[in-house]
C-alpha cells in the first residue's frame, strides 16, 4: 500500500509498505477513506517530538471503511464506514473506565504520561497512523463510531480530533455566561475554540495570531474580535487594555510546543530543542488572563520542560486545566451541534490533495502558504 | 479626575451585548450554558459505558523484545510495533528506557540523540537506493513554494515567523555540513598519514 513515511526531520516521502495486519484479537484493519494532517503532525515533522522512528507513518485524523476484524470484535464489521477518534485507548483500564480515555494505561509502553495516539511518534505508543491507504486500530469495540448517514465525510474526519479539541479546549476554560474569553491560535483547533466559546455562553470571543488569512477566518466563521499580534507592542497590556484593565475571564491556549513572537523562546524549543516547547502563548495567557480567572491549554507540548511563567500562574490564583482530548466524550454533543448548523467543521477546509501530493502539502501547511489552514488528504485506495 | 478603571471598584460592567443580542447574532449562543451539562463534566465518570467487554484485555503477542519506560509496571497488553529499535540509534535508545524514568532529562535528550542517529544513518544508507535522501525535499518544497505563492504569501504580511523561517533550512543542514567537514577531515589525516 501507499503511505506517508517519515524520514528524518522536515523530510517526509510516499513509500510502498506492507498492508497492516491483526495484531490482537480486538484489532481491525481500517482502508482510510479521509485523513488529515493536524498541527500536531507539524511538532513531528519539525524533529520536536522525542522518539519519532524513521518509517513511521503519521496520521490521526482519518475515516474509513472496515476492511478486516480480529476475533474479538463484536460492534464493528466489514464494510461499516467508521470514524476513528485520535486516541488508542482500551476501555478498560482505570483511567479509560472513569472517561479519561487520552490517559489509557494499557496502550502505550513507551510512556505512562501519555496514552496512545496514532502515527504520533514512539512517545504515544509506537502506532502507524493514517495517513496511508490503511491502518491498524487497536480496541475495535471501543473507539470507532459508524459515521450517521446524514454526515458528510469532511465533517466526520474533522471530529476524529480537531472540532473535538476545539470544543474541548473551550470545555476546559469552565466558560460562564457572559465571560470574555480570548483564545490564542488561529488555527483549526483555535477557530473551533472561540466558536465554542459562544455555545457555552461567552459574552465576548477576541482571537489572537500573527496570520491576517486566519484571523480573516476567525472572523467569519467564529464570529469573533481579532488582534494581529505582531501589531501591537505587547499583547499582554493589549489584553488589559482591552478588558478596562481587568484581564479575560478565560484564555485558552491554542497554539501549543511552536508558539511564535517571542525569538529567545522559539530558537530555544523549535531550533535548539532545549524546551519542550515554547510556551510564549502559554505566558500571554497565564499574564492576560484576570486573577482568579482560568486558563484551558489544548496546545500540545514536549515531554521536556518548559519555561512557563508559573510564579503569576501561582499568584494570580489562576486554575490551569489541559489535557489531550478524550475524542468520543465530546462526540454525542458535537454530534447535535454539526447537525443543528451551530458547528459547520468543513468550512475550515482549505486544501484538499491525493496522497501522493502530501509532502508537498507538509510543507505548505507548515510554511503557512496559499492560505492553508486544513489539509485533507485523500488515499488512492479509497 | 482620574478615570476609574473595572478591577479597582466592586461591579462588574454590563456585558457589551446582552444575550438577546448575542443570541440573534450567533447561532446556537448559549445552548450548552450550564457547565455540569457539558460532555467533560464530571470529569472522572466511573462506570462510564465505554465499549470494552473484558477485565483485562487479552495479550498481543511480543514477538520482539519491546522497550518499555521504568515506570510501567508490567508491558502492557497492547503496543504499536512500527519501526522496532535497531543498530546503535537502538542500542541508545535502549538504555533511555532501561536506566531512566520519564522523569529525568536524560531519558529525552537521549532519546533525541538515538532521533538524529537513527536519521543519519538512514540518510547515508538511503545513497545506496533509487530514493536518496536529498538534504531538503527539494521537489516538494519548490512546488509549494510555487503553488503556494512562498513570497507572497510571507512577505509584505505581518507574520512573526518569517523573522526565523529561514533557519530551518540552516538546522536541517547543520547535520550535513558539520558531518561531511568531519568526514573531509577524517580523510585528510587517515590520507596524510600513509
Ligand atoms: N489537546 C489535544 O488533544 C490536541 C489535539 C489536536 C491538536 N492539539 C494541539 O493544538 C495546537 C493547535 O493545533 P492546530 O491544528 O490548530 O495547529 P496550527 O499550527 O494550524 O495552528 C496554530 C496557530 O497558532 C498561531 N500562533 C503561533 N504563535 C502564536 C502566539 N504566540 N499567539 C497566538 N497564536 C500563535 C499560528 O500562527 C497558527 O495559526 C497544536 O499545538 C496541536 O498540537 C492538541
Ligand atoms: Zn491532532
Ligand atoms: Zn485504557
Amino acid at each position: 500500500m501507499q503511505a506517508m513515511v517519515y524520514r528524518g526531520p522536515f523530510k517526509i516521502r510516499v513509500e510502498e509498505k506492507d498492508v497492516p495486519r491483526i495484531e490482537h484479537p480486538n484489532d481491525a484493519i481500517i482502508r482510510v477513506a479521509l485523513a488529515a494532517i493536524c498541527g500536531s503532525d507539524l511538532h513531528l515533522y519539525h524533529g520536536m517530538m522525542p522518539d519519532t522512528r524513521i518509517g513511521t507513518t503519521f496520521g490521526h485524523e482519518f475515516i474509513g471503511v472496515v476492511h478486516e476484524v480480529g476475533s474479538s470484535v463484536q460492534h464493528l464489521k466489514v464494510g461499516d464506514r467508521v470514524m476513528v477518534p485520535f486516541n488508542v485507548y482500551c476501555g478498560s483500564c482505570y483511567f479509560c473506565a472513569r472517561g479519561l480515555y487520552s490517559n489509557c494505561h494499557n496502550v502505550n509502553p513507551n510512556a505512562t504520561a501519555v496514552g496512545g495516539i496514532y502515527g504520533y511518534s514512539h512517545t504515544t505508543g509506537g502506532y502507524d497512523g493514517g495517513q496511508a491507504e490503511y491502518v491498524r486500530v487497536p480496541f475495535a469495540d471501543v473507539g470507532p463510531t459508524i459515521i450517521p448517514d446524514w454526515m458528510a465525510d469532511e465533517d466526520a474526519v474533522l471530529l476524529t480530533d480537531a472540532v473535538a479539541t476545539g470544543y474541548f479546549g473551550a470545555e476546559l476554560g469552565g466558560i460562564r455566561e457572559g465571560d470574555t474569553v480570548v483564545v490564542f491560535g488561529a488555527g483549526p483547533v483555535g477557530l473551533v475554540a472561540a466558536r465554542s466559546a459562544w455555545l457555552m455562553g461567552a459574552g465576548r470571543v477576541i482571537v489572537v495570531d500573527h496570520l491576517d488569512y486566519r484571523l480573516e477566518k476567525a472572523r467569519e466563521f467564529a464570529y469573533a474580535e481579532t488582534l494581529n499580534f505582531t501589531q501591537v507592542d505587547d499583547v499582554v497590556v493589549f489584553m488589559k487594555q482591552t478588558t478596562d484593565y481587568l484581564g479575560a475571564d478565560v484564555a485558552i491556549d491554542a497554539v501549543g510546543a511552536e508558539a511564535d513572537g517571542d525569538l529567545v523562546q522559539t530558537l530555544t524549543s523549535s531550533k535548539l530543542k532545549m524546551q519542550g516547547g515554547s510556551p510564549t502563548a502559554l505566558n500571554w495567557a497565564i499574564d492576560s488572563v484576570r486573577k482568579g480567572g482560568t486558563v484551558g491549554v489544548a496546545g500540545a507540548y514536549g515531554p521536556v520542560f518548559s519555561a512557563v511563567k508559573f510564579g503569576d500562574a501561582m499568584n494570580k490564583g489562576l486554575t490551569l486545566r489541559m489535557n489531550q482530548t478524550p475524542v468520543k466524550r465530546e462526540w454525542p454533543r458535537l454530534f447535535e451541534h454539526v447537525r443543528n448548523g451551530y458547528l459547520v467543521p468543513h468550512e475550515i477546509v482549505t486544501h484538499r490533495v491525493p496522497l501522493s501530493e502530501i509532502p508537498e502539502a507538509y510543507h505548505l501547511f507548515s510554511a503557512k502558504l496559499d492560505n492553508c489552514i486544513k489539509v485533507l488528504v485523500e488515499p488512492a485506495a479509497a | 479626575m482620574t478615570e476609574v478603571h473595572r478591577p479597582y471598584v466592586a461591579d462588574k460592567p454590563a456585558q457589551r451585548e446582552t444575550n438577546e443580542q448575542l443570541r440573534a447574532r450567533i447561532p446556537g449562543w448559549g445552548v450548552d450554558l450550564d457547565p455540569q451539562d457539558r460532555p467533560g463534566y464530571p470529569r472522572e465518570q466511573p462506570g462510564i459505558e465505554t465499549g470494552a467487554h473484558w477485565e483485562l484485555p487479552e495479550r498481543q503477542e511480543e514477538t520482539y523484545p519491546r522497550e518499555r519506560s521504568i515506570e510501567h509496571g508490567m508491558l502492557p497488553p497492547v503496543f504499536g510495533t512500527v519501526a522496532p529499535l535497531h543498530g546503535v540509534s537502538g542500542a541508545i535508545k535502549r538504555y533511555a528506557y532501561a536506566r531512566y524514568s520519564e522523569g529525568r532529562l536524560a531519558h529525552w535528550l537521549l532519546l533525541i540523540v538515538g532521533d538524529r542517529v537513527e536519521a543519519f544513518g538512514a540518510h547515508v544508507r538511503s545513497f545506496a537506493t533509487l530514493h536518496p535522501d536529498l538534504p531538503v525535499k527539494v521537489g516538494a518544497v519548490v512546488a509549494a513554494e510555487v503553488h503556494g505563492e512562498g513570497l507572497r504569501s510571507r512577505f509584505g504580511q505581518r507574520r512573526s515567523d518569517v523573522k526565523h523561517q529561514w533557519l530551518d533550512p540552516v538546522v536541517v543542514l547543520a547535520p550535513w555540513v558539520v558531518s561531511g567537514w568531519v568526514g573531509y577531515r577524517l580523510t585528510k589525516a587517515v590520507l596524510g598519514r600513509r
